[in-house]
């Protein structure tokens, strides 16, 4: 039975005929291609879309324009609101590149304390750290929210940046954490004796020696940053300062135009880098979370 | 070692008790310095998480408890009302029942069904290794962009009156007249949003099914165990610490929904409310009708929501999740 063999973990069974391996082979692989046609096909939809008047949004559902235009790339290279697209783009990698930097620096360093220094407190602020990877952020946003519009940084990026450099991801800092713990400890011990003290060792060993997974952190900072909707939605108003999903807003909103082109076309020029990213940085991404995650 | 990272959390907590213990300091003067200096640079190290945490973990969520038992608008002081606010929303809030029914559907719904269609292809993954590389990224690039506004507009497009989806079923004489607008629809549509994400889960338990020893199913095969059996009596005990944990995230995950569901119904959490979810509701009560005191409650809820849910899945773990190194 191919499809029973298939419903264990897919343990080759031992010694089995030549063709009803390769038959099974086939079922596999037809089964992972029309998995791969549902996932991808709302992704190909979007790019394809992006060609297609408006006045065929309504008949045409299909993947394939009937009168390819670049009209819709024509009219979101604009912008909206009195803002050209350019300007949200800025906003967009402002956003996302202060927080890798915020990121990667204050969690390589909370992670090298809880790694690697030994003092008071350390389980209990481990533990406390931990707790909060499992805590839910509606209970942090309202205040967070009153405090920066009592100290006027409502609409500024203050609020959306300064949490980063504070090490606000847990996930991050015990990722890191797991990293460093596989790292042999003679190689500080030799430091130690040289004389070396922690600033030292974090500098010139520990880091060089974590940067798979500052990597893995950095990638996944940028593209959460990238998408994220409801941060910018609170502080952030005035639409110079939006980056790109809020800007995605703007067409969305405007349901009296509906103009359909431009918003699916704004979504796409949005997800574009995060895309290429993708492509580029798969390995790490993929690998990065699989094997960090399940290191003893 | 095939510990996961739940495992680990604990241990490695108490091995930090244990090191904080060790490192208590003894009656030579020399060392006693020595550990001060220590102490002194492990909280060097943690002073930007140190102020993250004071600051924007535990300071907020005593201030929000606070004002959960307030009325505040911003502009007043806070007016302490006690527990009116809780009150309230269970006796004269049909809105927020609405809203924390169809989030408690989508949560406990929704994260079973994804963690299921994880699980499988990871399984049709590990099948055989030539080619699933290619596979494993397609199916993963969905769960990367999952929560961005550009895709919650397709997936509106995509399931909207005659969009791809209803043309697709109507093909098979199914006509349901677009999901979006269909009070009926509009939440496992988002359940398959969620769904659609599995990349993420799949990619851990492809970790865990990795290294499940082959000599366990060689011998289950041996013993005249069926592909079900083994699959129930060797695959699932041995991947039981990563599904605990995958539910884990998962669960509290899914709680946050916010973005699609704000997108999708135009921040009105229409169809009749059944895109209201409890984010969306709470952001609408703080941040459009300004009740920061009840927003601050129903936040609280949430809060005791997934604190039982997560103490429930901890005191169950040890009659379903086997660690390796324990005897059973």
């Amino acid at each position: 039975m191919t499809a029973t063999a298939l419903i264990t973990t897919g343990q080759q069974p031992p010694r089995r005929r030549l063709t009803r391996r390769t038959s099974q082979t086939i079922v596999w692989f037809v089964a992972l291609t029309a998995i791969t046609l549902v996932v991808i096909y709302p992704l190909v939809w979007l790019l394809l879309s992006t060609f297609k008047p408006n006045a065929e949004f309504g008949q045409n559902p299909g993947l394939l324009p009937w009168a390819p235009t670049i009209d819709n790339y024509l009219k979101v290279v604009e912008g909206i609101a009195g803002v050209p697209l350019w300007r949200f783009y800025a906003n967009s990698l402002i956003l996302a590149v202060s927080a890798v930097i915020g990121t990667v620096l204050s969690s390589a360093l909370a992670a090298y304390a809880f790694a690697r220094v030994r003092f008071r407190g350390l389980g209990v602020l481990f533990t406390a750290m931990i707790g909060t990877l499992l805590l839910p952020f509606h209970v942090v946003i309202i205040p967070q929210y009153i405090w920066f519009q009592k100290l006027g940084l409502v609409d500024t990026f203050v609020p959306l940046i300064l949490p980063k450099f504070l090490a606000t991801e847990a996930f991050f800092v015990f990722l890191i954490v797991q990293f460093i713990r596989n790292i042999p400890r003679d190689m500080d011990e030799a430091a130690r004796i040289d004389g070396a003290g922690h600033a030292r060792i974090f500098w010139s060993i520990i880091l060089p020696l974590v940067k798979p997974a500052l990597i893995t952190c950095a990638i996944f900072t940028f593209i959460w940053t990238w998408n994220d909707f409801l941060g910018p939605l609170l502080y952030l108003n005035s639409p110079e300062n939006y980056p790109l999903p809020i800007a995605l807003r703007l067409y969305n909103d405007q349901t009296s135009t509906s103009d359909y082109g431009a918003t699916v076309t704004a979504s796409f020029v949005a997800l574009v880098p995060v895309l290429l990213f993708f492509i580029v940085f798969q390995r790490f991404l993929v690998d990065g979370v699989a094997t960090q995650g399940l290191k003893g | 070692m095939t510990t996961t990272s739940t495992r680990t959390v604990v241990t490695a907590a108490a091995r930090g008790r244990r090191r904080s213990r060790a490192a208590a300091p003894p009656a030579r003067p020399g060392l006693k310095r020595k550990t001060l200096r220590e102490t002194l640079a492990g909280y060097a190290f943690l002073l930007p998480w140190l102020v993250g945490f004071l600051g924007l973990t535990v300071g907020p969520m005593a201030y929000s408890l606070y004002l959960s038992f307030t009325s505040y608008n911003l502009f007043t002081d806070p007016r302490w009302i006690g527990l009116g606010n809780y009150v309230r929303m269970f006796t004269d809030d049909p809105q927020f029942v609405q809203s924390a029914t169809i989030t408690l559907v989508y949560v406990i719904v929704g994260t079973p069904v994804k963690l299921a269609a994880a699980l499988a292809v990871a399984m049709l993954l590990n099948y055989r290794d030539g080619g699933a590389t290619f596979f494993r990224s397609a199916f993963y690039a969905p769960s990367l962009i999952g929560a961005s506004v550009s895709v919650a507009i397709v997936w509106r497009a995509m399931f909207n009156t005659d969009g791809p989806v209803d043309t697709t079923l109507s093909l098979f004489g199914i006509e349901l007249g677009g999901w979006v607008g269909n009070v009926d629809l509009v939440v496992p549509m988002m359940i398959l949003l969620a769904v659609w994400q599995f990349g993420g889960t799949m990619v851990i338990f492809l970790a865990g099914l990795k290294q499940v020893p082959k000599e366990l199913y060689e011998a289950a095969e041996v013993d005249g165990a069926g592909p079900f059996r083994r699959f129930r009596a060797v695959t699932v005990p041995m991947l039981s610490p990563v599904i605990f944990f995958n539910l884990l995230l998962e669960l509290i995950g899914a709680f946050q929904v916010f973005a699609s569901a704000y997108i999708i119904s135009n921040g009105s959490g229409g169809p009749a409310g059944m895109t209201n979810f409890i984010t969306l509701y709470l952001y609408k009560r703080g941040f459009s009708d300004g009740q920061f005191g009840y927003a601050a409650a129903i936040a609280w809820i949430v809060l005791v929501a997934v604190g039982v849910l997560a103490f429930v899945l901890f005191r169950t773990q040890r009659s379903w999740v086997h660690y390796a190194g324990e005897d059973r």
